[in-house]
């Protein structure tokens, strides 16, 4: 750069100045993007560091021997088969009343309810998952003792926000032209909802409901008073309290034998893939829908 | 169909009057199928349009044509109902549709737009096939006997049968944007509506597909009634037997409202208006 002013530079006081500030922020903020990936990298590093020599198929297979000699293969089959039970039971009770409850604001309910009632899923979103835990045990596990039904009534109201809110989003992403397209037919309103409203937007539930199994997936705390109390067999019945990943992975971390330490962060990076593949999976389901909805508008 | 009447342009206006429009016998005589009295339409404590008094003749063109913002819109989903979704709407006044009182809260809006139909301004076909989309209002309102000839009737009459015939499975919305407004036009009178209700169905199309569709409501208006909107003048002196001139008129507190200011026969409209406001829209000093 010569130091001759030119006709360009005499109108930009500061110029150098001001380039270096922008270069300066540019950094910082380059720096800021770095920090919050390279966090993500480092857990899922050193998860998969410490739990990758445990993990194996035993692990899937193999019910948890207490007092093991080092010579008997054990794995956490009772904890991945509890996971399974209780989050489908979860899933099965959150999804129906969550969609219901997003078509019912999204499509039929008064502007003032659907504020009173979003700002409602809002807030049971914001509860504390320990805070649902205890509540579900003195509702349901004071006086009956704890059961995977339990567990997954407390994470079915941990999933119910998180389904409505995500299906209302989507809901509000249909192009009201259509709902006037079918209404103007003279088509019932509940069988516009039904056929044509809904079928938009079938892509965007799954990817709500996914991510809110992802979510409760990993939840610990609601099921430490719920589902805890566990016999190391696999078992399938909702009526007994079933052992879950989470839960599992919280007990081993507190045994003494460090062949459990290994199978806990197997266990940590078995919940972590199916997470992240769980969000992938999600995400390329939710460009699709918008991509369908946006050629409808 | 070209039986000729020359009418005498007596204003110095751009807009030639088509002529294959017949002549149209006196009012009197005519099948009246909406009376509407005195409507109001009032969205929250704000109306849109007031006192509205007009009939609508039977197997007509009505066009209703005014500068933005004079309610045409709202008025036109005035006759079938279609404000109803809009919380805060409501109507005074009457409209009478063949002698029964629309308006009223015992009428069910979903039997009123089942037989008064509507296109809307931006096509808006759904994400099925082409003959999916016009055969599902069939299927759902138990319209089930003979549905592939229901659907190609409704096509052919729309002018879309020749186009799409070989790829009907193809989705609605990889039609060009004429050929999407013919598909819903299509939708709209496969059900056999008795009105077919057109809110400026032909402003976001180019000039061949606006003229197919105004050929279409032509040759379709001896089986349906046609009321549209338009804000082009041209296209309502091409298409239309009668013509309602709307105007916004404004009050105090800077109130402004839409209102009926002119409607006769649409030649009466575009030659020798009665009112100076409507020359005045109709020669282009204002609108």
């Amino acid at each position: 750069m010569s130091a001759q002013p030119s006709a360009l530079m005499a109108r930009s006081h500061g110029l150098r100045r001001r380039r270096a500030v922008n270069r300066g922020m540019e950094w910082m903020a380059w720096l800021a993007a770095l920090i919050a990936v390279a966090i993500l990298g480092v857990v899922v590093w050193s998860v998969a560091r410490r739990g990758a020599s445990e993990l194996n198929l035993n692990l899937l297979t193999k019910s948890p021997v207490p007092f093991a000699p080092p010579n008997v293969t054990q794995g956490l089959a009772n904890a991945f088969a509890g996971t399974l039970v209780i989050v489908g039971l979860a899933t099965a009770m959150a999804l129906p009343i969550g969609i219901l409850v997003a078509l019912y604001l999204n499509e039929f309910a008064p502007p003032s309810i659907k504020n009173g009632v979003s700002l409602t899923l809002d807030v049971l979103n914001g509860i504390p998952a320990v805070v649902i835990g205890i509540f579900v045990f003195g509702l349901l596990v004071v006086g009956h003792g704890q059961s995977g039904m339990a567990g997954a009534f407390a994470l079915a109201v941990l999933m119910l926000p998180l389904v409505s809110r995500s299906t209302m989003e989507v809901l509000a992403l249909v192009p009201n032209s259509l709902r006037e397209a079918s209404l103007g037919l003279g088509v019932p309103r509940w069988r516009t909802t039904l056929s044509i409203v809904l079928p938009q937007t079938l892509g965007g539930i799954v990817t709500g409901t996914v991510l809110a199994v992802a979510r409760v997936a990993g939840e610990t705390a609601p099921l430490l008073f719920t589902s805890s109390i566990v016999a190391n067999a696999t078992s399938w019945n909702p009526g007994h309290a079933l052992q879950t990943v989470p839960v599992a992975i919280f007990e081993l971390s507190e045994s003494p034998d460090p062949a459990d330490h290994a199978r806990a962060w197997a266990a940590a990076l078995v919940l972590l893939l199916f997470i992240m593949f769980a969000s992938l999976g999600a995400r390329w389901l939710a460009t699709r829908t918008r991509r369908k909805l946006g050629a409808a508008r | 169909m070209t039986v000729e009447s020359q009418p005498s342009v007596s204003l110095e206006t751009a807009i030639k009057v088509e002529t294959r429009r017949q002549p149209m016998p006196p009012r009197e005589r005519l099948e009246q199928i909406f009376d509407i009295q005195d409507l109001d339409a009032i969205y929250g404590s704000k109306a849109a349009v007031k006192g509205v008094t007009m009939e609508v003749y039977k197997n007509l063109v009505t066009a209703i044509i005014g500068p933005s913002g004079c309610g045409k819109s709202t008025f036109i989903r005035c006759l079938n109902r279609m404000n109803d979704l809009i919380p805060g709407f409501r109507m005074n006044g009457s409209i009478r549709f063949q002698g029964e009182d629309i308006t009223a809260s015992s009428v069910d809006p979903v039997a009123v737009r089942r037989t008064i139909g509507m296109v809307f301004q931006r096509p808006n076909p759904f994400p099925k096939s082409i003959y999916d989309n016009v055969a599902w209002g069939l299927r759902v309102l138990g319209m089930k006997d003979n549905l592939d000839e229901r659907v190609e009737r409704a096509l052919t009459q729309a002018a879309l049968w020749d186009e799409v015939k070989d790829r009907l499975k193809a989705s609605g919305l990889s039609l060009s944007g004429g050929q999407q407004q013919r598909l819903c036009i299509a939708r709209a009178i496969a059900v056999e509506p008795d009105v077919v209700l057109m809110d400026e169905p032909a402003s976001a199309l180019d000039p061949i597909a606006t003229q197919a569709i105004e050929q279409l409501m032509h040759d379709l208006k001896s089986e349906y009634s046609f009321v549209i909107v338009t804000h082009n003048m041209q296209q309502a002196a091409r298409v239309a037997d009668m013509t309602a001139f709307f105007s916004i008129s404004t009050g105090g507190e800077g109130q402004r409202w839409g209102e009926l200011v002119e409607y006769d026969a649409t030649e009466k409209i575009f030659t020798n208006p009665s009112d100076q406001r409507t020359e005045d829209y109709v020669t282009g000093r204002f609108g």
